[in-house]
């Protein structure tokens, strides 16, 4: 089969952020109507890469070209003059907007010069829908429509500026596996019709299955461009990071002990008010990590700020280490040992103004021997962070940087160590490792591994069906509030998994 | 706008109305109490719509205006400033003067608005404290000004203020005489002629308040009918989606903030040029922040915050006209007698409304943010 | 005894010229040739170690003092330069102008004891403004609780011999008045911030609300119950409180009180209670991030109510003490202004304890320098008003200054305030 011609081409673009190179002469291409995959790390310059191609940052050098001509992207306008159009991972949807003015947004339809002419919009997108078979309604709010809707409404709205070339970054994030195998048809689909599409993830599971080319990034600079027949998982990931990479977690058999959490019929709301979770059951026994599965905003988050007290909860109980602590605010819940690594590090784990110091003894300050009578021992202090930054080598220039200096890794290894460090019988992990790099991650799943063979017991969190699996002991998977099913995680399958996170029933 | 909410806007009124005409009601038929209630409701509430109006402008596009007092008071004063030189010192007429006044006022606002959307846009300044400057330096320019320009130089006292061209006329819209001539189809009855008389008191309104009125539906048009309106509520939702689809986020809120200046400054120009034909230090007395509250009860939607404006103008009403029927008041309501207990009404009714009960509001996402590329 | 005091005074005011002086030159010396060369580290997100302290040094306290009072420093000349402009604008004479002001403000002894006499109310209320903002809360209502703490200061320090029926001891008697009218301005403060804990009702238009109610309330009393019944009084005040509720002075023939070194002591204690408590910590983590400070364990709702009550606190002290050492009385409407002027006060000090000090001795030296100017100059005293609202915006921006004198950016933005949203 001849090659294809080339549809966008970059060479030699060079990006410099403050402190970082975000891309180093990096050379990338694409070729009309194939999926071209670009894999890397999270912070390896993807990206970067592609938000030059959109016109959302400016390269210090290099040149981008469509259908060989050279062009100049100055704003995003120029590339989708050009034809690029782009799906973020984190959506650009406005969802208080209707999907019509989300789609128009910038490129709107007029009467007299001035006024929308909603109307005519609403029936392109229909017709734009029915003939790429992506089942959007123009007329809905966007922020009520489901995670993988919206991404298809993103994705009108490239075809609506006649995108010839898609970006696609990050898509398959906060899909089910289900919704994700949805997307990969609707890839082909747009292929077969002569859009060409970049596909970024660090997913390496999925590129080999879709990608015709597959481009691996690392540290600002592309390492190679591989077919997927040519490779497989361990050479994808050893591309990736540098260095051969074991992707099981290694790990004995559990042990568990006598039950530490156990919960009743929990029912929580949401920050609307409404009942999110309704009615979870499980308990969790000292020495065994319990997943909980499921697509984010099935109800985990709030189950987690409920258990940790962060939430007030509606109705059940809950018994912590054989006491009653339903509805008690954080302080007590801590105080009898459980240690909470928040879905959220910067938002609830950490004062980003505050010295890695202080931020240590986030919730122990007012105990002794960091607060006595009311008064601050700065000596203290000080001595508990030198030893922690020591124990959990968190890389930092000294205890009195502002956290926020470090990076995502080691604030989240300032949060574990904060919170492994006093006495503990219980970890909630929500979200441990998101975002962060795979050395980051093998530390992290090897902490959580070591304190439940101590015999603490852990609640493990998370949207990535693999790190579930390769911790868990039993998985529970959540669905719409409820969980469905809890099972060994030996005899758990990712195909079964899936298919219960999307909400099939287990009896069927 | 809810039904709980407009209830509530009812109920206040409601209150408010009937209380005056409890009081007035020996002294004057109720039917004319009502309408001088009315008439003044809306005229006070005018200053209160604007500011909500100009309010409603910046924050939809994103950047939080804590400084609509200010520019207000910048406008009030300058307004005044620029009518009495048109008069007293060009020798303009005193039509002209005014209409000229009212252009100076728009465009000292404006500057101050400049001022703020260059702190709070391009220097990323705290905006609540960059309207506080406004707020600041509002009050001492004004102040400063006053007292160098038109009092005894270096003595408090004994100045030579000079002659003021006075305030816009009433702009008739002929109601009562509509009225009027339904009555005399049908019997001419001695009620119907009451009626007349009360609508025509409601109507009779000067041109700023008719003019806040007409905005308040343009905004309306504009936020949610046009390209304009689109773009400066995705600037102020969710700028980042904006401008990945090619609209200049910065253009968009210097803009919108400029035209909330303007919305300030006639808002401004009712207190020096419509209401009273003087000004006075800090006499805005808080109707920037009120507005703001208006605003915030009213959703961010124009109707919405005219509607609130009206409620805070009522409790205003309240005290102007229980001023006229002072002598009324029965013994046991003494304290009602005193201004400064039936001024604190506004105020208070500001408080109530803030805490939410009469129903929470979603203000735009990205209110306040400043958009760093 | 007095010599040495204005020995003392003249010293500081001379070191303080000398900072300036010298920080002038070491922001030009550090300005040239800033282009901010950062070496390409192939990628590593790690910070780079040098921008961060490891040990504190002599030189670098001192150079982090000198270039943490640079920017307040330029804000504060520029501004002057600026109204400078103003008063020749307008037709006066900016040299003769500053002339006056500084004679009136540090010129004799008289002058700097009522230099004292201003900046006494300005440190509580900067002070006031300081503590809310590091808890996250802005309080534009200095003002109003400051007047309300003043009116109960009056009514005590008036009133209470007579509902006793006996004279009380002046160590008594001061200490109730002052209490119960920081008591009271703790008490007005509190209601915004309960409002903002427990209905999200934003402090800011609460605050303004609250100044307003307060001169209506003052407003009803000074003219009403609490009006000063003495048949030669025409104006809205109340009786002279009785001798035993009065501050001395501090010098014979002097204004300048008591309430000064106690506004100083009260500034030390604020620091201490800010930076080496734990309910400092929980106010300064409420203030950085609420979120995570729930997630501490600390009680978020409760801490903002007694931040906004302390701050309360401090304001009413502000009006308390003004009654019970100066005026001896309240007298409507002496409050006005001075809810703005501390939150200037307190951005130009950097809601830094000692930095509200040194901003409220500058602003009060320039507010009562001003009468002399207007005395000597014919310009109105309201120029000050204009300085410092410049002041106020050079501050609040200072990249402007740092644009025009070409410093370079250091350490982080400080989010002071939030939208209408939290």
């Amino acid at each position: 089969m001849p090659e294809k011609t080339i549809i966008l081409e970059a060479k030699d673009i060079t990006k410099q952020f403050p402190g970082v190179l975000a891309n180093d002469h990096v050379d990338f291409n694409l070729r009309h109507g194939e999926i071209h995959a670009l894999l890397g790390e999270n912070g390896a310059g993807k990206t970067t890469l592609m938000n030059v191609l959109y016109g959302l940052y400016k390269p210090d050098s290099g040149q981008v070209s469509v259908n060989g001509q050279p062009i100049v992207i100055h704003s995003p306008k120029d590339s989708i003059q050009a034809g690029i159009g782009m799906v973020h991972q984190h959506f650009m949807l406005i969802p208080v907007f209707s999907v019509a003015e989300n789609i128009m947004l910038g490129d709107e339809t007029l009467r007299y010069g001035f006024v929308l002419d909603q109307k005519s919009v609403v029936k392109r997108v229909r017709e734009l829908s029915k003939q790429y078979s992506l089942d959007v309604d123009p007329e809905a709010i966007t922020g009520e429509l489901p995670v993988g809707i919206q991404q298809r409404v993103e994705i009108v709205k490239a075809l609506y500026r006649n995108a010839r070339i898609l970006i696609l970054d990050e898509p398959t994030a906060v899909l089910t596996p289900q919704e994700a195998d949805d997307l990969f048809v609707i890839m082909r689909e747009l292929t077969s019709r002569g859009v060409s599409i970049v596909f970024i993830t660090h997913k390496l599971k999925e590129v080999l299955a879709i990608a015709d080319r597959i481009t691996v990034m690392r540290g600002g600079q592309v390492v190679g461009t591989v077919k997927p027949k040519e490779t497989n998982e361990a050479k994808l990931a050893a591309m990736m990071v540098g260095r051969e990479v074991i992707l099981t977690v290694e790990k004995e058999s559990a042990n568990p002990a006598g039950e530490i959490l156990k919960v009743d019929a929990l029912k929580v709301r949401d920050f609307r008010g409404q009942e999110i979770v309704h009615g979870v059951s499980f308990e969790i026994r000292a020495g065994e990590v319990l997943g909980i599965a499921g697509v984010q905003g099935n109800g985990q988050t709030e189950l987690v700020e409920a258990l940790t007290g962060l939430r007030s909860v509606v109705g059940g109980r809950m018994w912590f280490s054989g006491k009653d602590m339903t509805g008690k605010s954080p302080r007590p819940v801590t105080e009898t040992g459980m240690a909470h690594i928040p879905e959220d590090r910067q938002r609830h784990g950490l004062v980003l103004s505050f010295p890695v110091a202080d931020n240590l003894v986030l919730n122990t300050y007012y105990r002794s021997p960091f607060g006595i009578w009311g008064v601050m021992i700065p000596q203290a202090i000080d001595a508990n962070a030198r030893k922690l930054i020591e124990d959990f080598d968190v890389r930092t220039p000294s205890p009195y940087v502002p956290v926020k200096k470090l990076s995502g890794g080691n604030q989240q290894k300032v949060i574990v160590a904060r919170e492994l460090s006093h006495n503990v019988k219980l970890i909630i992990a929500n979200q441990p490792t998101r975002g962060l790099d795979v050395g980051s991650i093998e530390y992290i799943h090897k902490e959580i591994i070591i304190m439940r063979d101590r015999g603490v017991a852990v609640l493990l969190v998370s949207a990535e069906l693999d790190e579930i699996m390769a911790l868990s002991d039993r998985i529970a998977v959540m669905y719409r509030g409820q969980i469905v099913t809890t099972v060994e995680a030996a005899t758990a399958t990712r195909e079964q998994l899936g298919l219960w996170m999307a909400g099939a029933h287990p009896e069927q | 706008m809810n039904w709980k909410r407009f209830g509530f806007i009812a109920l206040i009124i409601v209150i408010l109305f009937g209380a005056v005409v409890l009081v007035g009601s020996v002294r004057q038929e109720p039917i004319l109490i009502i309408a001088s209630m009315l008439a003044s409701t809306i005229t006070v509430a005018t200053p209160l719509t604007l500011g909500a109006l100009s309010g409603i402008y910046c924050e939809r596009s994103g950047v939080v205006n804590i400084g609509i007092e200010g520019m207000m008071l910048t406008a009030a004063f300058f307004g005044w400033l620029g009518s009495i030189y048109m008069n007293s010192i060009f020798g303009f007429d005193k039509m002209p003067s005014l209409i000229i006044g009212v252009l100076v006022a728009i465009l000292s606002s404006v500057l101050m608005a400049l001022l703020h959307a260059i702190l709070s846009i391009t220097y990323k300044v705290d905006q609540i404290i960059g309207g506080t400057v406004i707020n600041i330096l509002a009050l001492g320019v004004t102040g400063f000004l006053n007292r160098q320009l038109f009092f005894e130089k270096g003595s408090i006292f004994g100045g030579n203020v000079p002659h003021a061209p006075g305030t816009l006329p009433i702009v008739h819209i002929p109601a009562q005489e509509a009225v009027s001539a339904i009555c005399g189809w049908t019997g001419n009855s001695e009620n119907c002629q009451l009626v007349a008389k009360a609508v025509g008191q409601v109507f009779d309104q000067q041109p700023i308040t008719i003019a806040a009125i007409l905005l308040v539906i343009v905004t309306h048009f504009v936020l949610f009918k046009t390209r304009w309106g689109l773009r400066t509520r995705s600037v102020g939702e969710h700028p980042r989606a904006a401008d990945t689809v090619g609209i200049n986020v910065i253009f968009m809120r210097y803009a919108n903030v400029l035209i909330g200046g303007v919305m300030a400054g006639l808002g401004g120009a009712y207190f020096t040029l419509e209401s009273v034909p003087s000004f006075e230090p800090g006499m805005t007395n808080g109707r920037g922040f009120i507005s703001l509250a208006a605003m915030i009860f009213g959703n961010w939607t124009p109707f919405g915050a005219w509607a609130a404006s009206l409620v805070f103008g009522a409790a205003q009403a309240l005290q102007i006209n229980m001023q006229l029927y002072r002598e009324s008041i029965p013994a046991q309501w003494a304290f009602l007698q005193s201004s400064y207990v039936v001024g604190m009404v506004p105020y208070i009714l500001t408080m109530l409304i803030l805490t939410g009960i009469i129903g929470k509001t979603i203000s735009p996402a990205a209110d306040g943010q400043p958009y760093e590329k | 005894m007095l010599v040495y005091v204005l020995g003392f005074l003249g010293a500081v005011l001379l070191g303080t010229l000398a900072i300036v002086f010298f920080a002038v030159l070491a922001g030009k010396g550090k300005g040239t040739g800033q282009k901010s060369v950062i070496p390409p580290s192939a990628g590593s997100p790690l910070p780079t170690p040098s921008s961060a302290p490891t040990r504190y040094t002599f030189k670098s306290i001192i150079f982090s003092a000198v270039d943490s009072l640079l920017v307040p420093l330029l804000a504060v000349l520029t501004a002057i330069l600026l109204g400078g402009i103003v008063i020749a604008v307008v037709g006066g004479d900016p040299f003769a102008a500053y002339k006056g002001l500084i004679q009136g403000a540090f010129g004799s002894a008289k002058a700097l004891s009522e230099t004292g006499v201003w900046a006494t109310p300005y440190i509580f209320a900067g002070l006031a403004v300081a503590v809310a903002f590091k808890g996250g809360l802005f309080n534009i209502g200095a003002e109003g609780q400051l007047a309300l703490g003043a009116v109960v200061a009056a009514l005590i320090g008036y009133a209470l011999p007579g509902w006793l029926g006996f004279d009380l001891p002046a160590i008594i008697h001061i200490p109730l008045a002052i209490g119960l009218g920081a008591l009271m301005g703790a008490l007005w403060a509190a209601i915004p911030g309960f409002l903002k804990a427990y209905t999200g009702g934003h402090e800011v238009i609460n605050t303004i609300m609250m100044n307003y109610i307060a001169l209506n309330i003052t407003s009803f009393l000074m003219n009403g119950p609490m009006k000063d019944p003495s048949p030669t009084n025409v104006i809205a005040r109340t009786p002279a409180i009785a001798e035993s509720a009065r501050i001395a002075p501090l010098f014979e023939g002097f204004r300048v009180h008591w309430g000064f070194i106690l506004a100083l002591l009260v500034a030390v204690l604020i620091w201490l209670l800010l930076q080496k408590t734990t309910f400092g910590f929980e106010i300064r983590m409420v203030g950085s991030n609420p979120d995570a400070a729930k997630y501490a364990g600390i009680n978020v709702k409760r801490t903002i109510v007694l931040t906004m009550a302390l701050s309360g606190l401090l304001a009413g002290l502000a009006g308390a003490i003004e009654v019970t050492a100066l005026n001896y009385r309240h007298e409507l409407g002496f409050s006005m202004g001075y809810g703005f002027d501390a939150i200037a006060i307190a951005l130009l000090g950097k809601t830094n304890p000692f930095g509200v000090v040194i901003a409220a001795i500058l602003f009060g030296a320039m507010r009562n320098g001003a009468t002399r100017m207007q005395f000597l100059t014919m310009i109105p005293v309201d120029v000050i008003s204009i300085i410092q609202a410049l002041i106020l915006l050079f501050v609040a921006a200072d990249a402007i200054i740092r644009y025009i004198y070409r410093i370079k950016a250091r350490g982080e933005r400080v989010t002071l305030t939030r939208g209408w949203g939290g």
